[in-house]
């Protein structure tokens, strides 16, 4: 496959500007590039998705021009999505089948026949799924095994993958790369985007970086390292580890007593939990996602009711608080899903600069909003924070992932702030970015910020926290001091100690 | 493209203005296009179809008394329209329009016969008590939807039908009942709770009357409350994203009683207007459906005060062009039922007329 000189502006950005890029059968083509690059752009335009402004696409030297993905995918391309798009009530072959359900007669769905070619599939590339699973019971790892049966289902000859590790826990990474090289044995052709760099030097066959709409470098894995690739990513040369000096526990902020919740099916997500954090620390939660680390998030920032248990913020007891009060005492929290919780995608980027300080008295007297304030800050944490856009009046869904959760990032840390909750605070963002945000996240513990860092990356837990406690089914069974063996504590997070 | 700067974030690109002016005007030409087809193919001959499509022009915008009628059918339906709008901007479907005026009305006829005062203090009352019970009568649907989570579609068609009983009950009390009558029908307010007619220096009959202005009135504030306060902040958060604005601290049970309620004030200001400006007192059929339709007023409108103004005018319009089709050209005054019918068809797909004037939306 071939795309040959393709061009896509929206308004004054330039997406994607004259890109020639070539994969062949049998390759994995690893495409990186910094946060708003023009990688989705440029796949979304492979698979019909978005008319490209100039350009064509040639599949086995012929032209092809896709008007959308559907047309994409019956000609053999296929793309799995960041975010999944599976129907969550569905059984897992009613989803693979959506859209080309096979019929018998009277059009009754062939539910059998379907069946019979996802498992022969399944087999075939190795991808175990159980067709008459429900999605939503489905772990994220098996639910994309979903999306890649769902495509291959479709005879894709061409898969792409937009950030698949993003979501995925170390195992589960581990088995897709089995999957994808299967995939490749078998003749297919992969493109693979991701912002770890690791990855693409493991298991890519080439890598192509974009910058800014453009191609700027070709690598080959066993000629590069991950400075080069970094440094070729955003023009500048990155700092990969945190640079974090020892620092004296100060009071505690807080403290966690025998935190219990019990889930809507009476089942104990978490149990018996004590924690403390001090000033100028970051407290580092370890384990495999599922554990209770969303739900000791959610109880501490007060969106979820706890069934037992004290939590003290600063010295002083709080029952039954509100996501406000809690904010209001300068509790800044990073959710994890950025799409869900953090943001609203149809709002535009001054309407989620103010999400959580809109009624505070910068941003309205009385209850008349002062959109001039507004729109200061968003620009300020627009450019404090590097979020690449060309207005703070587009709508926030409009902008590329990575960019979304600077945005989210900046707004929670550029105001007055005396503790910080963050979940999966890098997920999507590109090395650049990472580096600005752990060293915004070290300076301000340096400042006397308390942290609280939930990561199911184990490589940002150690090179960030002071102290590290791992959560396994929704208890503390361990506590480790910064300078531990990393495969200790994965030994921990699999549940033995 | 200035002008549309001029409203801020909201209105300042293409895709709003496509949505809420161009999408709506072709689908209303579109839908009376297929509405005069259908009555070809029905078996009118071109020249009534002809005659009929110049009526409904005539009727409504030909002359000032046709302009008036217009504009005095559109009153109520952006009142109640822009109530339907705040409910769609917070994630709700207020389909309860029709019982809101009718409590609204019913309150102003009984403030209208009942009280001796002076003229505008007597205005004003009749209004504000409407409103108020247009709101309390919401108050329940977002009460209960916010303490048990029942579903507001369902408490609101609910309380229409108990709002058409009420009133049956209401008119047949002897101190409400016209006195000397056996049907049921409510005495009639005083003249000091009328709203006057605008037009009256030019002829005492055109019925357009200062309920327009106030309605007009209400979209700009309707327009401030959306857009330039944290309350229209936190009804637009929670109906675009219901676990980002608790994230954000915002109570979505009490956002969602306050825009049930407001709803509803709106909507029981339609009634009190319709009372106090056009009918002067009630019987049992007296919210005629307005909010009904409503609902594809606010629709047409794409829940925007601006659409909501426009499409509130073109509403009046098909109904005082229709009365005029109808004595005209014989035709059904059906036609206009089916007309708004294809008018909704059209705007919940805009997809068909985006493909059917492709080169509008380049
Ligand atoms: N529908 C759209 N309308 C306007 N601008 C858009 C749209 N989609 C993308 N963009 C812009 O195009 C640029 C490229 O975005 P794209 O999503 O391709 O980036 P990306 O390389 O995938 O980044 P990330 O790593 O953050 O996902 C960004 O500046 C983005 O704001
Ligand atoms: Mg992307």
């Amino acid at each position: 496959m071939k795309l040959h000189e393709i061009s896509k502006s929206f308004g004054p950005v330039k997406a994607n500007s004259n890109i020639n890029l070539t994969v062949d059968r049998g390759e994995i083509l690893g495409l990186l590039g910094e946060n708003g690059a023009g990688k989705t752009t440029l796949m979304n335009i492979l698979t019909g998705l978005y008319k490209p402004d100039s350009g064509k696409i040639l599949i086995d030297n012929q032209l092809r021009e896709f008007h959308n993905p559907r047309e994409a995918n019956k000609n053999g391309v296929g793309m799995v999505h960041q975010h999944f798009m599976l129907v969550p009530v569905f059984s897992v072959t009613e989803n693979i089948i959506l859209g080309e359900e096979p019929t018998k007669r009277f059009n009754k769905i062939d539910l059998e026949n379907a069946k019979n070619k996802v498992l022969k599939i399944s087999s075939e590339y190795k991808l175990d799924v159980d067709p008459d699973q429900i999605i939503e019971k489905l772990p994220v790892g098996i639910q994309q095994r979903v999306e890649i049966i769902k495509i291959l289902f479709r005879d894709a000859e061409i898969l792409i993958f937009d950030e698949p590790t993003a979501v995925l826990t170390p195992q589960e990474v581990v088995e897709f790369f089995e999957i994808i090289k299967n995939l490749k044995k078998t003749g297919k052709a992969i493109i693979f985007i991701t912002h770890k760099l690791h990855e693409v030097l493991e298991i890519c066959d080439r890598i192509n970086v974009l910058r800014r709409g453009k191609i700027v470098g070709e690598e080959y894995p066993k000629k590069t390292d991950k400075k080069k690739l970094a440094e070729l990513m955003v023009g500048r040369t990155v700092n990969l580890r945190t640079s974090r000096k020892k620092m004296e526990q100060g009071e505690v902020l807080l403290e966690v007593n025998g935190l219990s919740i019990l889930s809507d099916n009476k089942e104990y997500v978490l149990s018996n939990v004590d924690l403390k954090l001090h000033k100028n620390e970051i407290l580092g939660i370890a384990g495999v996602q599922g554990n209770g680390q969303t739900e000791l998030v959610e109880a501490l920032t007060g969106l979820r009711s706890v069934s037992s248990g004290k939590i003290s913020y600063f010295g002083k007891e709080y029952k039954n608080f509100s996501p406000r009060k809690i904010h209001q005492l300068g509790v800044r929290h990073i959710p994890e899903d950025r799409q869900k919780q953090g943001l609203i995608g149809e709002f535009s980027l001054t309407e989620n600069s103010i999400l959580n300080t809109y009624y505070e008295e910068e941003f309205s007297y009385n209850i008349t909003l002062n959109w001039t304030n507004a729109k200061i800050e968003a620009k300020k944490i627009i450019e404090k924070f590097d979020v690449r856009t060309n207005s703070e009046n587009i709508s926030a869904n409009k902008l590329s992932g990575g960019n979304q959760q600077k945005l989210l990032i900046g707004r929670e840390m550029s105001r007055s702030i005396n503790l910080l909750i963050a979940s999966q605070p890098t997920r999507g963002v590109d090395v650049g970015s990472i580096e600005y945000i752990h060293n915004q996240i070290v300076f301000a513990r340096n400042k006397g910020i308390g942290v609280i860092l939930n990561s199911t990356e184990l490589e940002e837990i150690i090179a960030l926290s002071d102290r590290i406690i791992v959560l396994f089914e929704g208890k503390v069974i361990a506590e480790f001091p910064s300078d531990t063996d990393p495969n200790i504590i994965g030994l921990a997070m699999a549940g033995e100690n | 493209m200035k002008i549309f700067n001029y409203f801020g974030n909201y209105f300042s690109n293409r895709e709003t203005f496509q949505e809420i002016i161009v999408i709506p005007v072709f689908a209303t030409l579109l839908a009376i296009f297929l509405g005069l087809l259908l009555l070809i193919v029905s078996g009118s001959s071109n020249e009534i179809a002809l005659k009929a499509l110049i009526a409904l022009f005539y009727g409504s915008f030909g002359s000032i008394s046709s302009i008036s009628e217009t504009l005095t059918a559109a009153t109520p339906l952006i009142f109640a329209a822009l109530g339907i709008a705040v409910g769609f901007k917070a994630g709700l479907f207020n389909i309860g329009a029709e019982g809101q005026i009718i409590l609204g009305g019913m309150a102003a006829v009984i403030i209208g016969f009942s009280f001796q005062l002076p003229f505008f203090i007597h205005l004003i009352l009749i209004l504000l008590v409407g409103a108020l019970f247009g709101a309390l009568y919401a108050f329940i649907s977002g009460w209960l939807k916010a303490t048990t989570g029942a579903h507001e579609v369902i408490t609101t068609i609910m309380l229409n039908l108990i709002a058409y009983r009420l009133l049956d009950f209401f008119l047949r009390i002897p101190s409400i009942q016209k006195e000397g009558r056996n049907d049921p029908i409510s005495k009639s307010i005083l003249d000091t709770a009328e709203l006057p007619r605008i037009l009256y220096f030019l002829d005492p009959n055109l019925r357009v009357h200062m309920g327009f202005l106030i309605a007009i009135f209400a979209v700009l504030i309707v327009y401030w409350l959306i857009f330039y306060t944290t309350i229209g902040y936190e009804f637009r958060a929670v109906g675009k994203n219901l676990e980002a604005s608790r994230y954000s601290g915002i109570s979505p049970s009490m956002t969602i009683i306050l825009a049930m309620s407001i709803a509803g004030l709106l909507a029981g200001l339609a009634g009190a207007s319709q009372i106090a400006g056009v009918l002067g007192r009630a019987t049992p059929g007296f919210s005629a459906g307005i909010g009904f339709d409503a609902i594809a007023v606010a629709l047409l409108g794409r829940a925007h005060p601006i659409g909501v103004l426009f499409a509130g005018i073109l509403f009046g319009a098909l109904i005082a062009g229709g009365r005029q089709m109808q004595v005209s050209a014989d035709v059904s005054l059906d036609l206009i039922t089916v007309i708004q019918a294809l008018i909704i068809i059209f705007i919940a797909a805009p997809v068909l007329i985006r493909k059917l004037f492709p080169w509008i939306f380049r």
